[in-house]
C-alpha cells in the first residue's frame, strides 16, 4: 500500500524540527534552507501550515521531466529523483503545481521528497503529530482541508464580516 | 570534525561603519560555551565597566550558543550581553523565535556592536552579504511595521529581523529588542541601548548549516531528551496546555503572588488571568520557538466586545489579528501587580508591549509603583492624567502606550521604578534590586528567591535562579518555602546551572524536565569536547564569577545584595503566607560562603584562580 505524508496544520507550532530533520537526512548537518519541508507562518491569523510534496497521483514533475529521471519507487510508492538520469532542466519545479519541487544551485539536479525511503524524518520529527505517514488512499486530505477552511470562510462572511 | 560553534564573529562598528569578520576565540569559547556566558567574556576583556550604557562607548553582544539551530529542544536561544541602561549593570537578555539560528545558518557564531550610527541604521545580514543601511524611514515605526518593512524591501525570502519599536528609540529605561514579531530580549534596557546607537533592527537570512561533531551520539542524546520532555508533567503537559500562566493560581494560591506593588500578596480575582481561563477562553493556538517541543507561547484574540472596548485609535489596522501572550511574568506585572483581573486588557497591553518595544514586567512594576504612590497622596490627577488606582486596565492601556513615547506621565514610568520613586522622593516603593524592579514571585513566601533576587548580577530577575521549582512546584524535589535553611545552597547551584544553559544557546524552560545530565551528551556530541557534568557546572560558576566581578569593577560591591523594607520589614498582611518576612540576612552569609567569597561579597582571589578568572 502506497503511503504519503498527511498535515494537519492546526497542530502545528510552528518549532521547524521537520525543517530541521529533512536537512539532518540529506546532509548530515541542521541546514532548513535546504530542506524539502517548508513550515510557512502567518502570525496575525495564528496559522503555521508545513507543507511537501504529498506524492499526488498526477504527478506532474514526472510527466514534464523530458528525461524519465522521475520514477516511482517500487517499495513507498514515492516520486523519486533518479540523480544520474537528471539534467537539471527545471521544469518540473514548473509542472509542479504545489512548488514543493526544489533545484539545488549545488548539483544542479532536482530535488523532492522521497519520504526518505519509507521513514520520513519529519514526521518522526514532528512533536505534536501534525505529521502523519499515513495511507495515500486512505481519504482526500487537501480536498477535506479545502472544505472546511472554506467553510470557515464563508461563515465568517455570513457573520457580518467578524 | 568540530561542531556546534560557525568559528566566526561579525564585527560592526556603527560609527566608522567598518564590517569586519573575524575567527571566534575558541579559547574563550570552550570556556565560556556561547550566548550568556561567551558574550559576558567578551565585554569583560573588550571594555571599560564604567562608561556611560547609553554612550557609543558601550558594546553590544549579540551571542547564539554552540547548541542554537541544531535540532536539541529549546536550541532557539541567543543572548544579548551588554551594559543596562536601566541597571548600569551587566545585562544578559535572552530570546527564542528564530533570529539566534538565523545568525549561525548565516554563519556567525556572534555580533558585537561598537558605537553610534550617525543616522538611523539598520543592519542587512544575508550570509557574507552584510550591509549598514538607512533606517530613517523605520524610525518611528513600530516593531511590527519595521518587521514587515524590512522584509518586503530585503526582498530575501525567510528574513528574520530583530528591532526596536518607539520606546527603543525614546530610550525608555526598560525598552526590549523584538525579534519575530513576539519574541523579545525583554529585560534591563537593552532597547535603550540599541536606540542610543541610532540602530533600529537586525535582519538577518542565512543559507548554511550548523554541523555537529558526533552525530550519532548526538542524535540518541537528542531523542532521550526529548522523550524526557514529553513525559515530564510540567513540559510535556501544563506548560503546553495552559503556557506559563498556568502558575497564576498555583502562585496566588501559596501566597506568593505580588499584588498592589507588593502590598498584598494574593489577588482575589487571580483566576480570571489564570492561563485556564486564558484557554478556555481567548486561545487560538500554541507557538513555538525555533526547535522547541514544550510550545509555551500562546496565541490569542480578543472578541468584538473586547476590540471595541480596547481600541486604540492610533492603531487601528492592529484589530482582528492574532496576537502572541500574555505570559506568566506579564500577566502578573500588569495584572496582579496593578490590580487588574481583566484578562482582556492584559492581553491589549501585552500585545502593546511587544509592538512598541518594552518590558511589560519593568513596564508593569514601574506603573504598580505609581498607582501606590497616587493611592498614597503623592500623585494626583493633574501629575498623571487619568486616575491611577489599583485596579484600572484603562490606565494601563493609556500609559503602555503613554510610556513607549515618553508622553504625558509616560515619561515619569520610562524611567523605571527606581528613578521614579526617587523624583518624587519615595525611594521606599521601589520594588526591585540593582535599579531591575521584580518578577512575579513574592521574595516573603518563597524565601530563597529573596536570595536569588538579592544576589542576581542583572538586578532582580526570576531567571537566574528558579528555586520557585524546589520551594513551591517541587522539582526537583520539595523543599519548605518559609524555610531559609538549604536556599543558599540550592541558589549557588541554581545560578551556576542556568547560567551554563544560558550559554550553550538552550532554554531555561527545559530545566523542568531535565537537568545537565541529559544536557552534557549533547553538548560534548556536538562540539566534540569532552565535557562532564561537573565541568559544566563549574562552567556555569565561572560565568556567575564573571559577571560579579564585571559588576564590581562598574561600581557595585556586597552591598548592593539586599532587598527593599518592604519585603524583610513588612510582614504579609493575609493569606496562607501571612506573617511572613523574607529573612535575607540569615541566607546571605552562607552564600557567600558557598561562593567562597569574602564576608563582604567579594570574590576571593582563591576563588577567582580557581575558575580561571584571575
Amino acid at each position: 500500500m502506497a503511503k504519503s505524508l498527511r498535515i494537519i496544520p492546526e497542530k502545528c507550532t510552528g518549532c521547524m524540527q521537520c525543517e530541521l530533520a529533512c536537512s539532518w537526512v540529506q546532509t548530515g548537518t541542521f541546514q532548513p534552507s535546504r530542506s524539502l519541508i517548508r513550515v510557512n507562518i502567518f502570525d496575525e491569523q495564528a496559522s503555521y501550515a508545513p507543507y511537501t510534496c504529498f506524492q499526488c497521483n498526477e504527478a506532474w514533475c514526472m510527466n514534464a521531466c523530458p528525461v524519465n529521471a522521475i520514477n516511482i519507487d517500487e517499495d513507498t510508492g514515492a516520486k523519486v529523483v533518479l540523480d544520474q538520469s537528471c539534467v537539471g532542466c527545471g521544469l518540473c519545479t514548473i509542472a509542479c503545481p504545489f512548488g514543493t519541487m526544489f533545484y539545488s544551485p549545488d548539483t544542479h539536479k532536482a530535488l523532492k521528497c522521497d519520504l526518505c525511503g519509507g521513514d520520513p524524518g519529519c514526521a518522526s520529527a514532528c512533536p505534536t503529530g501534525a505529521i502523519e505517514y499515513v495511507d495515500s488512499e486512505s481519504g482526500d486530505w487537501l480536498g477535506d482541508w479545502a472544505e472546511k477552511v472554506n467553510s470557515k470562510y464563508i461563515d465568517s462572511l455570513d457573520g457580518g464580516g467578524a | 570534525m568540530s561542531g556546534g560553534w560557525i568559528g566566526t564573529i561579525l564585527r560592526i562598528n556603527l560609527t566608522t561603519g567598518q564590517i569586519a569578520k573575524e575567527p571566534l576565540n575558541m579559547d574563550w569559547a570552550k570556556e565560556f560555551l556561547g550566548g550568556r556566558g561567551l558574550g559576558a567574556k567578551y565585554l569583560y576583556e573588550e571594555m571599560d565597566p564604567t562608561i556611560d550604557p547609553l554612550s557609543p562607548e558601550n558594546k553590544m553582544n549579540f551571542v547564539t550558543g554552540p547548541m542554537t539551530g541544531t535540532n536539541a529542544s529549546t536550541s532557539s536561544r541567543f543572548t544579548v550581553v551588554t551594559k543596562g541602561a536601566l541597571t548600569n549593570a551587566i545585562t544578559t537578555s535572552n530570546s527564542g523565535g528564530t533570529w539566534g539560528p538565523e545568525l549561525k545558518f548565516a554563519g556567525y557564531d556572534m555580533l558585537i556592536l561598537e558605537g553610534r550610527a550617525a543616522r538611523p541604521s539598520y543592519i542587512w545580514i544575508y550570509n557574507d552579504e552584510v550591509e549598514i543601511r538607512s533606517a530613517e524611514h523605520l524610525w518611528g515605526k513600530t516593531t511590527w511595521e519595521t518587521d514587515d518593512i524590512i522584509r518586503e524591501e530585503g526582498g530575501v525570502h525567510d528574513t528574520v529581523v530583530s528591532c526596536i519599536g518607539p520606546a527603543g528609540e525614546k530610550l525608555v529605561r526598560f525598552s526590549a529588542i523584538v525579534n519575530d514579531r513576539h519574541r523579545a530580549a525583554g529585560r534591563s534596557g537593552v532597547g535603550a541601548v540599541m536606540g542610543s546607537k541610532n540602530l533600529k533592527a537586525i535582519a538577518v537570512r542565512g543559507t548554511g548549516a550548523v554541523p555537529v561533531s558526533d552525530p550519532k551520539s548526538f542524535m540518541a542524546s537528542m531523542w532521550t531528551m526529548k522523550d524526557k520532555l514529553v513525559e515530564h508533567p510540567v513540559t510535556g503537559e501544563g506548560l503546553a496546555a495552559y503556557g506559563t500562566a498556568v502558575l497564576v493560581n498555583i502562585i496566588n494560591e501559596s501566597g506568593a503572588l505580588p499584588t498592589n506593588n507588593h502590598q498584598m500578596s494574593q489577588l482575589e480575582g487571580a483566576d480570571n488571568i489564570s492561563g485556564e481561563t486564558l484557554a478556555d477562553t481567548r486561545l487560538v493556538a500554541n507557538k513555538a520557538c525555533f526547535s522547541c517541543t514544550i510550545a509555551c507561547g500562546r496565541v490569542s484574540e480578543l472578541p468584538g466586545e473586547a476590540q471595541d472596548k480596547f481600541l486604540v485609535t492610533t492603531r487601528p489596522h492592529n484589530w482582528k489579528i492574532a496576537v502572541e501572550g500574555p505570559e506568566y511574568e506579564n500577566a502578573w506585572a500588569m495584572g496582579a501587580d496593578c490590580g487588574i483581573d481583566d484578562l482582556d486588557a492584559l492581553i491589549k497591553a501585552n500585545a502593546l508591549c511587544n509592538e512598541l518595544g518594552m518590558d511589560p514586567i519593568s513596564f508593569g512594576a514601574t506603573l504598580a509603583a505609581a498607582m501606590e504612590m497616587y493611592e498614597k497622596g503623592v500623585l494626583n490627577d493633574d501629575q498623571t492624567g487619568i486616575p491611577f488606582n489599583f485596579g484600572n486596565s484603562d490606565a494601563l492601556i493609556a500609559m503602555t502606550e503613554a510610556t513607549a513615547y515618553r508622553e504625558g506621565f509616560g515619561d515619569e514610568l520610562a524611567e523605571g521604578s527606581k528613578r521614579m520613586c526617587d523624583k518624587f522622593e519615595r525611594p521606599e516603593f521601589f520594588m526591585g534590586v540593582r535599579g531591575q524592579e521584580f518578577p512575579a514571585y513574592d521574595a516573603r513566601a518563597i524565601q530563597g528567591m529573596g536570595l536569588g533576587y538579592a544576589t542576581s548580577n542583572r538586578g532582580a530577575c526570576h531567571l537566574k535562579s528558579y528555586t520557585v521549582a524546589p520551594e513551591i512546584l517541587g522539582i526537583p524535589e520539595k523543599m519548605d518555602p518559609a524555610a531559609t535553611e538549604g536556599k543558599a545552597g540550592i541558589t549557588k547551584i541554581f545560578q551556576d546551572a542556568t547560567s551554563t544553559v544560558d550559554s550553550a544557546g538552550l532554554c531555561i524552560f527545559l530545566t523542568f524536565g531535565v537537568g545537565l545530565e541529559e544536557m552534557q551528551p549533547q553538548l560534548a556530541a556536538v562540539t566534540g569536547i569532552n565535557y562532564t557534568v561537573e565541568n559544566l557546572l563549574k562552567l556555569g560558576e565561572r560565568v556567575w564569577n564573571l559577571e560579579r566581578i564585571w559588576n564590581h569593577k562598574a561600581g557595585f560591591s556586597g552591598k548592593d545584595d539586599t532587598l527593599p523594607k518592604r519585603l524583610t520589614e513588612e510582614p504579609i498582611s493575609d493569606g496562607p503566607t501571612k506573617g511572613q518576612v523574607n529573612r535575607l540576612s540569615e541566607m546571605l552569609p552562607e552564600y557567600y560562603e558557598a561562593r567562597g567569597w569574602t564576608s563582604d561579597g567579594e570574590p576571593s582571589e582563591a576563588k577567582l584562580k580557581s575558575l580561571g578568572l584571575e
